[in-house]
């Protein structure tokens, strides 16, 4: 097995969890984000779909889901930047007798700051997961499991995965999901009630492209402060929606492609979203062999490119839906991976980049943060 | 009957470290022997079986040398001193 390396972090660091094929990544820069150290590999030979940081109350924990191929699927942390990691002998994330089996975690969503206990895991075969004593068990949100649409869910190519967890932060039970291929589903009461909210999103692979679920919806991306903006990366299409997802309008003006998988929003700023288009669902590379981050200054009534930076020549890169995340910072660190191994990062909104790392495994999940 | 585990080296750490685990078994299949082994080494049985009891994909389970996806699963009935391998497939990417 491959020597792991730890980080020394310090509270104001920012930190970049980089979860591939092969294991976890912990990247750690001071807080002027100038140079990144590279910790890990953690977990070598499992893939990491999902991590988070968690920094609720007095913690500073990493939450990641680690997936063997031959042993199955466990959610670990680390309140020590991996150090030591606490894995559970037996899976706290597990299927109640007579249903399933756990396939892969996609998702780690903490909740609400007043929940600090709070936590959701989305997993493969689609469903949503909620532990409310700090992971140390979890329960099936049963309210989705017997949603009557679920029967007619499709796997989409990643398997039949509940992707995306989007918890609102000022309204208490508030999450909204996203299944491919299910779509946007959305509940108000804590996952008790769940309604399908795809209204205007196009399914350009079934007879009728607006039908009320069964979309493959890629990722959404909620503002932090003002909750009801969601931004939304489809097979085919890109969507906002400024009522929480009850409608959303069709925001593709300007780019080279609309189809693609990642979308992340400015930490400060819910009129500014990142996507990398890739050129289409049959070659799922970017445009031309550039690599090209868009971003919208104008709630998606435009897009830019960003090329300072990144390979102009000869790059067809595919960056996957949770390679894409933003620290905190005012001037917003912007990262994304490449399923090429390659990690990138913006200190200045996105106006450039530089590569923190380039032979990484194929790069499934980056989230950033300040420890 | 007297059963043994044999343990592929990624098991072992959730069997304090052994490689041979020797169970007295009440029932006569390999399903009765992993009931007993996931009594004394949970971690273990969890990473061979699924929730809901199903030998994982890329896990085998030999009865001597033979797989029990050639036998009768975990049905496979087993006799006094039976030797039973935990490994993982030749999978992998």
């Amino acid at each position: 097995m491959p020597t792991t390396q730890n980080v020394q972090v310090r509270r104001g660091d920012v930190l970049v969890l980089v979860g591939t094929m092969k294991g976890l990544f912990v990247f750690r820069s001071g807080p002027d984000r100038a140079r990144f150290e590279r910790g890990g590999p953690y977990f070598p030979g499992h893939a990491v779909y999902a991590a988070a940081y968690d920094r609720r109350g007095d913690r500073q924990r990493i939450w990641a889901a680690a997936t063997s191929m031959h042993w199955g699927a466990l959610l670990n942390h680390t309140d020590d930047f991996g150090a030591t990691w606490t894995t559970p002998e037996v899976p706290t994330v597990r299927f109640p007798e007579g249903t399933k089996a756990l396939q892969n975690i996609w998702q780690i969503a903490p909740g609400r700051a007043e929940e600090p206990d709070v936590l959701y895991c989305g997993v493969e075969p689609a469903a949503l997961f909620e532990s409310r004593d700090n992971g140390k068990s979890f329960a099936l949100v049963e309210g989705l499991w017997q949603h009557p649409h679920r029967e007619k869910w499709q796997p989409g190519g990643g398997g039949l995965c509940l992707h995306t967890v989007v918890v609102d932060p000022a309204r208490k039970g508030g999450i909204t999901v996203a299944i491919s291929t299910g779509g946007v589903y959305r509940t108000d009461d804590g996952g008790r009630t769940w309604t399908a909210r795809n209204k205007g999103v196009r399914a350009q692979f079934l007879p009728d492209p607006y039908p009320e679920f069964g979309q493959c919806v890629h990722k959404i991306a909620r503002h932090p402060s003002r909750p009801d903006r969601l931004y939304l990366q489809n097979h085919w299409g890109l969507y906002r929606s400024d009522d929480g997802g009850d409608s959303w309008q069709d925001i593709a003006h300007g780019v080279p492609s609309d189809f693609g998988f990642c979308m992340a929003v400015h930490p400060h700023d819910s009129e500014t979203a990142y996507i990398v288009p890739l050129e289409s669902d049959g070659f799922r590379c970017t445009p031309e062999g550039k690599l090209r981050v868009y971003r919208t200054r104008d709630g998606g009534g435009s897009w830019q490119p960003l090329s300072e930076g990144l390979p102009q020549r000869d790059a067809f890169e595919t960056v996957v839906r949770d390679a894409m995340g933003t620290d905190q910072e005012q001037r917003a660190g912007i990262y994304f991976g490449t399923r090429s191994g390659k990690l990138f990062a913006s200190r200045d909104d996105g106006e450039s980049w530089t590569a923190l790392a380039q032979g990484l495994p194929p790069i499934v999940s980056v989230r950033a943060a300040r420890a | 009957m007297t059963v043994t585990f044999h343990l592929t080296g990624f098991l072992r750490a959730y069997a304090g470290g052994a490689g041979d685990v020797r169970l007295e078994v009440p029932g006569g299949t390999v399903g009765d022997a992993l009931r007993v082994l996931a009594e004394r080494h949970p971690g273990v049985s969890a990473r061979v079986l699924d929730e809901q009891g199903v030998v994982r994909r890329h896990v085998n389970v030999f009865v001597g040398s033979q797989s029990i996806r050639d036998l009768n699963g975990l049905a496979t009935a087993l006799r006094d001193g039976a030797e039973i391998s935990l490994l993982a497939a030749v999978s992998g990417g």
